[in-house]
């Protein structure tokens, strides 16, 4: 049954990503591509990686989509037509998908516990997890302590992702501003901006939910240790919160809540923090991300520097997400 | 007792199937983007609540039930607040809601009023 139901959603999946492929109007795509996102979070939870498909529903399907209208917002609507290098491009994909297809010949069948993957590094992360860290969520444990170091630099890579944007996003805004002031009346900016505060109904709805996505978002972020979660889809899902209170009540509302300089305080303090504790780990004798000697017993310190690292996690998306965002909304409004 | 609240589930669920099934006809048959709306909307009202009420049964009393129950009472409150603001969205870009439409105009200049907005809704 679940074979079928995969078989299912990866036929949907191919339809969908022809439909992007295909179509000129970037509005559609983007839509195309949140379904896309939803469709491969539904797999994932299939194959029981319910982390990853939390994260995937929370940035593939909701931020990244507010994202992308955002930029399109900026650009036009249509997609240009490149018809130079077709041919070598259409090659260049045909080779590869080729290459891909060869490749699943050897792969393992689906489950097969003699397959490679189940027999390197798994098995003892599995049966270590409970002796070492102590926590029932292994996916937790094998990316906040036995792989400390790629989540570092994922969070690096977040932090500097975000650097990027603002960099390009605010290079001109300035300039705009200065050389044509806006001489509209407040109350007319007020309605051209992405506020829906005129409508009733999705403010009030808006005003409702937005506490219980914050609550459930602190949940996911401090309960990661005993279930899916953990910072990426927590910082996922702050953002989220955020994002959709400066849809129903505007931006300026929003930043009065939380100020540009607290998202870059964030956005730094989430870096610093997870370096920080690593660094704690080399001051108190042990190894740089080795989080056993924090606390006196080694299992507590494991439970601390996780819990610290994940915040340090939570921190750096939420504010790298809110940043591109308004870096986005005050591009639109210059 | 068992095989009662297993046919009642099984019925909701069916109901709830077919309830999807007409929203996905009409959101490819209607014939602008407001009747369109209009039937996709019952596949995220209707169809969403007898599946997740038959998947409740399935669940008996117990704590997935009450998750099932938030989700529904979620999806309720959230998905006619999309509707409506999908509607609001296409009425401010200047689509007409005029019913009997092959397909969606937009507006020569501007946007469309407020009386065009309730002529829409009593169409067919």
């Amino acid at each position: 049954m679940t074979v079928v139901f995969g078989i299912f959603l990866l036929t949907l999946l191919v339809i969908t990503a022809l439909g992007i492929v295909r179509t000129r109007n970037l509005f559609v795509a983007v839509m195309l591509l949140g379904i896309f996102s939803l469709l491969i979070a539904i797999n994932f939870f299939i194959l029981d990686a319910a982390d990853v498909a939390l994260t995937e529903a929370a940035v593939g399907a909701g931020i990244s989509t507010v994202l992308f209208l955002g930029a399109l917002a900026l650009t036009s609507e249509r997609e240009r037509l490149g018809t130079r290098h077709r041919w070598l491009s259409l090659a260049v994909v045909a080779s590869a998908t080729l290459v891909v297809l060869y490749a699943t010949f050897d792969k393992p069948r689906f489950g097969d516990p003699g397959a490679p993957v189940h027999q390197h590094v798994a098995p003892w992360y599995l049966e270590k997890t409970p002796e070492y860290i102590g926590i029932p969520n292994v996916v937790t444990a094998v990316l906040g302590s036995f792989r400390g170091y790629d989540t570092l630099g994922e969070v690096f890579v977040v932090f500097t992702a975000g650097i990027g944007v603002l960099f390009l996003l605010s290079a001109r805004r300035g300039g705009a501003r200065r050389g044509a002031p806006d001489y509209r009346a407040p109350g007319e900016r007020d309605a051209s901006g992405i506020g829906l505060r005129e409508h009733v109904i999705p403010r009030v709805v808006g005003r409702l939910v937005v506490p219980f996505i914050l609550l459930f978002a602190l949940y996911v972020q401090f309960h990661g240790e005993y279930g899916p979660g953990g910072g990426f889809q927590a910082g996922a899902l702050f953002a989220a919160a955020f994002i959709l209170y400066a849809l129903v009540e505007g931006e300026d509302r929003t930043l009065a809540a939380l100020p540009q300089s607290w998202l870059h305080a964030l956005m730094v303090g989430g870096a610093l923090l997870y370096g920080g504790v690593g660094l704690a780990g080399i001051a108190l004798g042990s190894n740089f991300l080795d989080y056993s000697v924090l606390a006196a017993d080694a299992v507590a310190g494991q439970h601390l520097g996780i819990i610290l690292i994940e915040l340090g996690v939570g921190m750096t998306v939420t504010g790298t997400l809110l940043s591109i965002f308004h870096a986005f909304a005050a591009r639109d409004r210059a | 007792m068992e095989i009662v609240l297993d046919l009642i589930s099984w019925v909701l669920l069916s109901a709830g199937g077919v309830f999807v099934l007409i929203g996905g006809i009409g959101a490819l048959r209607m014939p602008n983007l407001y009747t369109r709306m209009h039937a996709a909307s019952v596949t995220d009202t209707m169809g969403a609540a007898l599946v997740l009420t038959g998947v409740m049964l399935q669940a008996g009393l117990s704590l997935a039930a009450i998750k099932l129950a938030i989700i529904l009472l979620f999806l309720l409150i959230t998905s006619p607040t999309a509707s409506y603001a999908l509607a609001s969205a296409a009425l401010l870009a200047g689509i007409k809601p005029d019913a009997g439409h092959a397909a969606d105009e937009h507006a020569a200049g501007g946007h469309a009023t407020e009386e065009h907005a309730t002529e829409g809704e009593a169409g067919p």
